[in-house]
């Protein structure tokens, strides 16, 4: 149990460079998810409310994405991103602006699915009172996003969720350089297979106690924000 | 005064309206005017067509057959008309934000929603309650405030489906109140309702359905008293219609 002590006095002695690696583990993940929403939600809201063929196609195909395999996800950017790929130009391999890019790539099927789900479930709801009401198309959506704003909280974390916790994509699109792309969990998988069981052991629970706080957070607003809007 | 004729839905006409679902018909060959003045009232058992008659009156639905006009107008847009459900729906909001809401999406003056808002709230009597979140409220005041909402609209024509169905009898009271207060400022109320003192306190004129058909329209104190029809007549009795 010596690992455990030792890593509990890493973490409680905040060294700087473990804060550098918390700090960019959570920059890439939040950034993610934060592009990741601004594609899903959308793209959720659109497949929630509008029929053309091969919609229900799509719907599968977008539940199915949710499961994409981070390596694979991480190898597909990196073929992009690489000096010979269609996206080479832009010199992004191995800079944390790429592991965002895979991660939202990661996140936003995750958000979309789950956002088409919530908007189509509201929508059927508020339907005819809307029609009533002489809604049009753009402040449906916006009515819609708007109500279920609690419940795409929701959404939002399991993207968040899958980010915090990915390591094969930002491996392979960031090369977990030190001091520069190295996150949590690269760190972790890299300490584990070094050998240096504190280290990594006290970045799992850094880790896990993000995780929670942010979920604690989240579940806290979206309690407050029930308790005025019902 | 502008020189334009001012646009208004009425006389709101149905002329040999049939309606669908799928291949099952649930209204047919129904030719019937709504014209200002005094509510009117649709009865008829469960199932006999109120509520489909009233959504295609909105122009929720389309007729399958025949032709449906607002002041001589197919396409009349729905702006001036307004409708309460026989469900109605709450928005995840506060009780004056779904009034907020609907005065918004009616184009109400931004200046002037908080004031109407809460002049709303007073007409139907939840201005304590403004705050609170709308799902949250009793079936009975949940229809108080479908209705507010409904008046928002300010419309020209007022959709009623089962306006009173879940309330008490004070609370019945006060939305006969309100409807007949609406009614004397011209808006014209088409309601449907199970309650036929309900009907013969508040109809102008009563149409009864069955089965989908139109089986009598005509002014309230004739219906009461001289009910043309041998099933006007039993409904009036209170007998099954089957
Ligand atoms: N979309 C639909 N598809 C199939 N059948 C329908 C549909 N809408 C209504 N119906 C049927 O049409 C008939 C008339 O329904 P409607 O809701 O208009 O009756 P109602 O007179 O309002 O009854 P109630 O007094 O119970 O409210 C019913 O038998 C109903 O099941
Ligand atoms: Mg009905």
């Amino acid at each position: 149990m010596s690992g455990d002590v030792s890593a509990l006095q890493l973490v409680l002695s905040g060294d700087p460079g473990l804060f550098a690696i918390v700090r960019l583990s959570l920059m890439v993940s939040l950034s993610a998810v934060a592009f990741a929403a601004l594609i899903g939600v959308p793209l959720g809201a659109f497949l929630a409310l509008t029929r053309f063929p091969g919609r229900e196609a799509a719907i599968v195909v977008l539940n199915a994405l949710m499961g994409l395999p981070p390596v694979v996800v991480g190898l597909a950017i990196f073929l992009m991103l690489s000096r010979s790929g269609p996206l080479g130009s832009w010199g992004l391999l191995f800079t944390p602006q790429a592991m965002i890019i895979a991660q939202t790539v990661l996140v936003a099927p995750i958000i979309a699915a789950l956002a088409r789900q919530t908007i189509e479930d509201l929508w059927v709801e508020y339907r005819e009172e809307l029609a009533a009401m002489n809604i049009g198309p753009a402040g449906r959506v916006a009515t819609l996003i708007w109500d279920a704003r609690f419940s795409l909280v929701t959404a939002l974390l399991a993207g968040f969720g899958r980010a915090a916790a990915e390591v094969g994509a930002i491996m392979i699109v960031g090369g977990n350089i030190d001091g520069f792309t190295r996150t949590m969990t690269t760190a972790i998988a890299l300490e584990t297979s070094k050998g240096d069981l504190p280290l990594a052991v006290g970045l799992g629970i850094v880790l896990i106690l993000i995780v929670i706080a942010i979920n604690g957070l989240a579940w806290g607003a979206r309690r407050a924000g029930e308790r005025i809007a019902g | 005064m502008s020189m334009r004729a001012p646009v208004t839905d009425l006389p709101l006409m149905f002329v040999e309206v049939g309606i669908l679902a799928g291949e099952v018909p649930i209204l047919s060959q129904i030719t019937l005017t709504f014209d200002a003045g005094a509510p009117t009232v649709l009865i008829g058992p469960n199932g006999s067509g109120k509520t489909t008659l009233l959504r295609a009156a909105m122009g929720l639905i389309p007729a399958s057959r025949g032709r449906i006009t607002w002041g001589g107008r197919e396409n009349a847009p729905s702006d001036r008309r307004a409708f309460m459900f026989q469900r109605p729906v709450m928005l995840r909001r506060s009780v004056a934000g779904n009034i907020r809401y609907a005065l918004a999406a009616a184009n109400a003056p931004r200046a002037a929603i908080e004031e109407r808002t809460s002049h709303l709230l007073k007409v139907v009597g939840l201005e304590p309650l403004a705050q609170r979140p709308a799902r949250r409220l009793s079936g009975g005041e949940q229809q108080r405030l479908a209705l507010a909402r409904a008046l928002a609209r300010a419309p020209t024509i007022l959709f009623l489906d089962e306006p009173t169905a879940s309330l008490d009898p004070h609370a019945t009271k006060a939305i006969e109140d309100v409807i007949r207060d609406i009614a004397s400022i011209g808006v014209k109320v088409v309601m449907s309702t199970h309650d036929l003192g309900q009907a013969k306190r508040l109809g102008g004129d009563i149409v009864l359905l069955h089965r989908g058909q139109l089986i009598e329209h005509t002014l309230a104190l004739d219906f009461f008293d001289t009910p043309r029809t041998p099933e006007a007549r039993r409904f009036i009795a209170g007998e099954l219609l089957v």
